[in-house]
């Protein structure tokens, strides 16, 4: 299973915004290096970007819910 | 003059050296490595002075290019090290050459990590100290943290490091957790009820993500305060009192239920109750756990903290004759 794994621990968060649509979508096509979260930690929101391209098959962490370093936010799928 | 080239920053990577002190009073915080011991140890691989300016990350490593031949060491966080995408041991003194990148992978243990560098990072001195203060954007390099593609000067070592040196695993910092954080209560732990400062002991606190080099927020219970007529010059909330001189370490309880326990870039002063204060041997402890982490407080006395601190003394020492073997 390909997925891309938090950097930081922190609050999860998948729109720029409260009131702004989600980055991506399942099921939405990805690129290498494309935002598709947020993590908030010591006081700042750090953008999380894919590490590489695909399909994003869904996305395991709910929005505002903590996430630990190392665990997975978004299962990849076939391109 | 050499340099240092900063692919990328890092999260949040700042140049601290051991302190700045002597301001407090003013409101200027000391600043300095938040894990004290790894990053005087850093300095001690590369043979440099222990109060060196060295590099310290949090979370996401930098991305570090040399220009002429360095020795270089990392401690602190358990965390993956690579020099051209080889790895590389931590805790050990090693040789690199123009050209050379030091990167990280993902932490799996603590939270922050140190770069030393022969030489040390030879930013400005501000105020006797080169530790960065971000908040007021004093010291270290440009009063920020690194940001990518720029540079450091370093200074010119004075070839007494030797690559190989190696710190014994028992010397190094335990990280897994919970973090025991042996604590003096006071200054005014009189504001608990007698549960409350129990519970405070009893309680197992998360690290929330308001965790920096100001302070650490916890959560995980709710103290409660003793009831008492409002003095003159003290705020509403019952852990309100008169202002007074926050010390580093000091642990106050804002509404009773989320814990701070100040650090480095502490405020220095305020109206909140501080119940006790974490010594300072073991802010080494807190500044290596992350977002997520549990927390303890155990009480001491001043008697036991000053020996932690001889005790810690004794272990630099230690490393000290481990290197030089």
């Amino acid at each position: 299973m390909t997925t891309i794994k938090a950097q930081m621990p922190g609050v999860f968060y998948r729109r720029p915004a409260p009131e702004k649509p989600v980055y991506v979508d399942d099921g939405e096509e990805i690129s290498q290096g494309q935002t598709i979260a947020l993590i908030e930690v010591m006081k700042t929101f750090n953008e999380v970007k894919a590490d590489e391209s695909g399909t994003v098959a869904e996305f395991l962490v709910e929005d505002g819910d903590e996430v630990d370093v190392g665990q997975d936010i978004v299962r990849l799928g076939e391109v | 003059m050499s340099e240092l080239l900063v692919r990328a920053g890092g999260l949040y990577t700042t140049v601290q050296d051991t302190g700045r002190f002597g301001y407090y009073h003013m409101g200027m915080p000391p600043s300095g490595a938040m894990d004290v011991y790894s990053a005087v140890v850093a300095n001690m691989l590369v043979g440099n002075p222990d109060g060196a300016g060295v590099l310290e990350g949090t979370y996401v490593g930098p991305t570090l290019e040399f220009t002429d031949d360095r020795v270089v060491a990392v401690t602190g966080a358990d965390v993956p090290v690579t020099v051209n995408d080889e790895p590389v041991e931590p805790w050990t003194a090693i040789r690199v050459g123009p050209g050379d990148v030091l990167g990280f992978a993902m932490i799996r243990a603590g939270c922050r990590v140190y770069v030393a560098v022969s030489g040390g990072i030879d930013v400005p001195v501000y105020l006797g100290s080169r530790s960065t203060y971000t908040l007021t954007g004093i010291g270290g390099h440009q009063g920020r943290k690194l940001v990518d593609d720029e540079t450091l000067p370093l200074g010119s070592g004075d070839g007494s490091a030797r690559p190989g040196a190696v710190v014994p695993e028992e010397l190094r910092p335990e990280l897994a957790g919970p973090a025991e954080l042996r604590t003096v209560i006071g200054l005014c732990s009189y504001r608990l009820t007698e549960d409350a400062l129990a519970s405070f002991l009893g309680t197992d606190w998360k690290v929330t993500k308001d965790a920096d080099r100001v302070g650490y927020r916890l959560r995980g219970g709710k103290l409660d305060f003793t009831d008492r007529e409002q003095p003159f010059g003290a705020g509403s909330d019952p852990a309100n009192v008169v202002d007074l001189g926050y010390p580093v370490g000091s642990i106050q309880v804002p509404g009773g239920d989320e814990p701070i326990v100040l650090l480095n870039d502490a405020v220095t002063g305020g109206g909140y109750a501080t119940i006790g204060t974490v010594i300072s041997v073991d802010r080494d402890r807190i500044a290596q756990t992350k977002t997520g982490d549990v927390v303890r407080f155990t009480s001491v006395d001043l008697d036991t903290a000053l020996a932690a601190r001889r005790d810690r003394r004794e272990r630099i020492e230690r490393v000290r004759r481990e290197i030089a073997r």
